[in-house]
């Protein structure tokens, strides 16, 4: 059954990429129809659906997602760009999937943090069918191959997801070697995966809690009692957290592989910015003197494609890649994500990244 | 934002229906304030409601398409012909114009969907979606009604203004209009093309080779999809595929001809010089807008299936905010103009559409 399911899969696949279909489908493709009838029936675009929601803490919340066949898998350790629309707009964050690499379901922690606009959203509103977007996998916190023997993991708040994936990747393959883990969390209740960590044989854990310190096994912040505590001379340590976390861990443990989740911060529009703004195509950079950035483009030497120069007609619309800016006509700020911008009437907030 | 200039913007004088209508340079800027507070509002007021709306249009259009197309392999009966050539007549006008037309304009922009964004979109039609957004975005959508650089203006084909100069040529005017109401997909698909420039040597064929090439790559996947793949996918009921979706594209050319030309050309219509527009404010702009365009009156549905621009006026002014929202603020847009004197023109298509065709026929001749 197994293999008569594959097969036919396999033929969906190709016969939806083949170029009669596309010709036939054409100029919308193949997805733009099979993907009303269920939103995740895409081969060009790799989406899921979510199986489960769960609140294990008052702070998270935790997903399970079922890939389509576009999926083309992660390694543990590794984040993904998850897209959703809030109120009509595609909005896009990274997660660390928690869940064990090439399992057939994916699951994702996200912890909620104030004024997180998409974190916020999943907490309150995240249901079960309801589709999101899944690309740009990425990131170099992985495993090596061979596997080290002995390796040490701390992490803090939603820093522990993907430790979790290499956790549960290492159980799954059958690891022999010695495992510590130290998880910090402000408080028990809040310390995602506490049950299935105290049960997960040939792992030692050590819960550190930093406000509410009952049942705590260790005292206050990272420091070298509690690396001694945990583990000495590995050969390998993982951290991933809040940057002061990161940090910590690295005075002692230079070799120390990391990474760190920072909340975007969103800088208060001000007249002139005085930032730099980096034309990324082009490879120039150039600082910001209170144009619009078409204007700043056209002065640096480049030449852009441009039509009405008062926002109507988008002929020069860019997507801007990182940074703020506002538009001049309407008054609307982006914020700090991937979005598409009109040149011609959109001024910097600070540092920008154009794709131009 | 402001525009600087050396000149300063002029009051500009023009004779509606009889009457004379003048736009001071206060009365514009304040005209246009109003506007612009309009536009703004409805900005931040943009949401799931106009997500869920564009996705409906979309399924609507998908539905009528792939059901259309079904029902023809079955075309050998006629009301199988006659119900698929329908549904996939108003498939391709629901494409053309609510999806295609509106999306390219940038109005689901916002929403940061790739599949409906104004950069990536293309629309069942022969012209390419790059080419159209030149040519009608920022071309025509900027230099609305000014003779002389919106080519929209007869299309380089037509006479359709007194202030285009008669020559013997214009006396097929409305013979040239006919072929472009049959054939209109083509005409618009040829329009980036600007053969009057050609014929007249201020450019030569070489400077539009990648143009051409454009229009011949996209033309011709849409001929194959259309008039061989399709057809031959019936096997023995090819012929009434074929008729089928040549008659699809037909009704879908003249009702789109029909809509486009009641935008701009019919009585009462306002053209401007180059002149009149220099040193042009946003508010005087905005006049300028209103004065060369003209609405259809209707229900609902006829408007969906116009893709709202049957408020031409509206989608004028704002070109860039989703065209259900036209609709909604018509009475505003309306109110504001009766306070500034600024006429709104608007009527049914059968009485706007003959307007447009004796103007057509009038033309045709030498004088004024």
């Amino acid at each position: 059954m197994q293999g008569i399911h594959m097969f036919t899969q396999t033929l969906t696949q190709r016969v939806l990429r083949s170029p009669l279909v596309d010709l036939l489908t054409g100029p919308h493709g193949a997805d733009r129809y099979t993907e009303l009838v269920d939103r995740t029936w895409t081969v060009a675009e790799a989406r899921a659906k979510v199986i489960a929601v769960l609140r294990p803490t008052p702070r998270s919340v935790t997903l399970t997602l079922e890939p389509n066949q576009a999926f083309t898998g992660f390694r543990a350790g590794q984040h993904i760009n998850l897209t959703l629309e809030i109120d009509g707009r595609r909005r896009t964050r990274p997660y660390s999937p928690a869940s064990a690499e090439g399992a057939r379901y994916m699951e994702l922690t996200i912890g909620r943090h104030d004024g997180g606009m998409v974190s916020t959203y999943l907490y309150n509103h995240a249901r079960v069918g309801m589709v999101v977007g899944l690309d740009s996998v990425g990131g170099d916190f992985t495993l090596p191959t061979p596997r080290p023997l002995r390796i040490l993991f701390v992490s803090g708040g939603s820093g522990i997801t993907p430790v979790m994936s290499m956790l549960r990747t290492l159980r799954t393959e059958g690891f022999t070697g010695e495992i510590a883990l130290v998880h910090y969390a402000r408080a028990a209740e809040e310390a995602c995966y506490r049950n299935e960590l105290n049960a997960m044989p040939g792992v030692r854990v050590l819960h550190g809690y930093t406000r509410s310190t009952a049942g705590s096994d260790l005292d206050g912040r990272f420091g070298p009692e509690h690396l001694a505590a945990a583990m000495t001379d590995s050969d390998a340590v993982y951290v991933c957290g809040p940057p002061a976390l990161v940090e910590a861990v690295r005075e002692h443990c230079p070799g120390a592989r990391s990474e760190s989740f920072v909340p975007p911060t969103l800088p208060l529009p001000t007249e002139s910015s005085g930032g730099r703004i980096r034309f990324t195509n082009s490879g120039v950079e150039i600082v910001d003197d209170g144009d619009p950035l078409l204007a700043q483009a056209e002065a640096a030497g480049l030449r852009p494609e441009s039509g009405c120069r008062m926002g109507i007609c988008h002929s020069c619309t860019r997507r801007k890649t990182s940074g703020v800016v506002k538009n001049l006509t309407t008054g609307v700020v982006s914020s700090t994500e991937e979005e598409d911008v009109q040149i011609c009437v959109s001024v910097p907030v600070g540092d920008v990244d154009l794709a131009l | 934002m402001t525009i600087t200039t050396s000149v300063p913007q002029k009051s500009i004088s023009k004779t509606v229906a009889g009457k004379t209508i003048t736009m001071t340079p206060e009365q514009a800027d304040a005209f246009g304030r109003e506007l612009d507070a309009l536009k703004e509002r409805v900005i931040t007021d943009l949401g799931e409601r106009d997500a869920t709306y564009i996705r409906r249009i979309i399924k609507a259009q998908r539905a009528l398409e792939v059901g259309g197309r079904a029902m023809l392999f079955g075309g050998i009966f006629p009301p199988f012909w006659l119900a698929g050539t329908a549904m996939l007549g108003l498939s391709k006008i629901l494409d053309n114009m609510e999806i295609g037309h509106n999306v390219m304009h940038g109005q689901y922009d916002w929403m940061g969907d790739p599949a409906i964004s104004s950069r990536g979109f293309e629309w069942d039609t022969a012209c390419p979606g790059d080419q159209w957004r030149h040519s009608h975005n920022y071309m025509h959508h900027t230099y609305t009604n000014i003779v002389g650089m919106d080519r929209d203006i007869g299309y380089g084909i037509l006479r359709i203004s007194e202030d285009q100069p008669w020559r013997p040529y214009f006396l097929g005017n409305p013979v040239y209009a006919f072929l472009l109401m049959v054939l209109f997909q083509y005409g618009v698909a040829l329009h980036e093309m600007e053969t009057e420039r050609i014929r007249a040597g201020e450019i030569s064929l070489a400077d539009k080779r990648e143009i051409l090439e454009g229009i011949w790559r996209k033309t011709k996947r849409q001929t194959l999809k259309d008039y061989v793949a399709f057809p031959l996918l019936a096997g023995p009921f090819a012929p009434w595929v074929f008729t089928g979706n040549l008659t699809a594209n037909l009704i879908r050319n003249v009702w789109s001809y029909m809509i486009i030309f009641c935008g701009h050309f019919p009585e009462d219509v306002q053209e401007f010089s180059i002149e009149e527009t220099k040193a042009e404010t946003r508010g005087m702009w905005y006049f300028r807008q209103v004065l060369g365009s003209a609405n259809l009156t209707g229900g609902k549905l006829f408007h969906i299936l116009s893709g709202n621009l049957s408020f031409q006026i509206e989608h004028h002014l704002f070109p860039d905010i989703p065209a259900h929202r036209h609709a909604e603020i018509a009475t505003e847009v309306q109110d504001i103009c009766r306070r500034y004197g600024v006429p709104y023109n608007s009527g049914p298509l059968p009485r706007q559409f003959a307007t447009v065709v004796r103007k057509i026929v009038k033309l045709a001749l030498p004088g004024r």
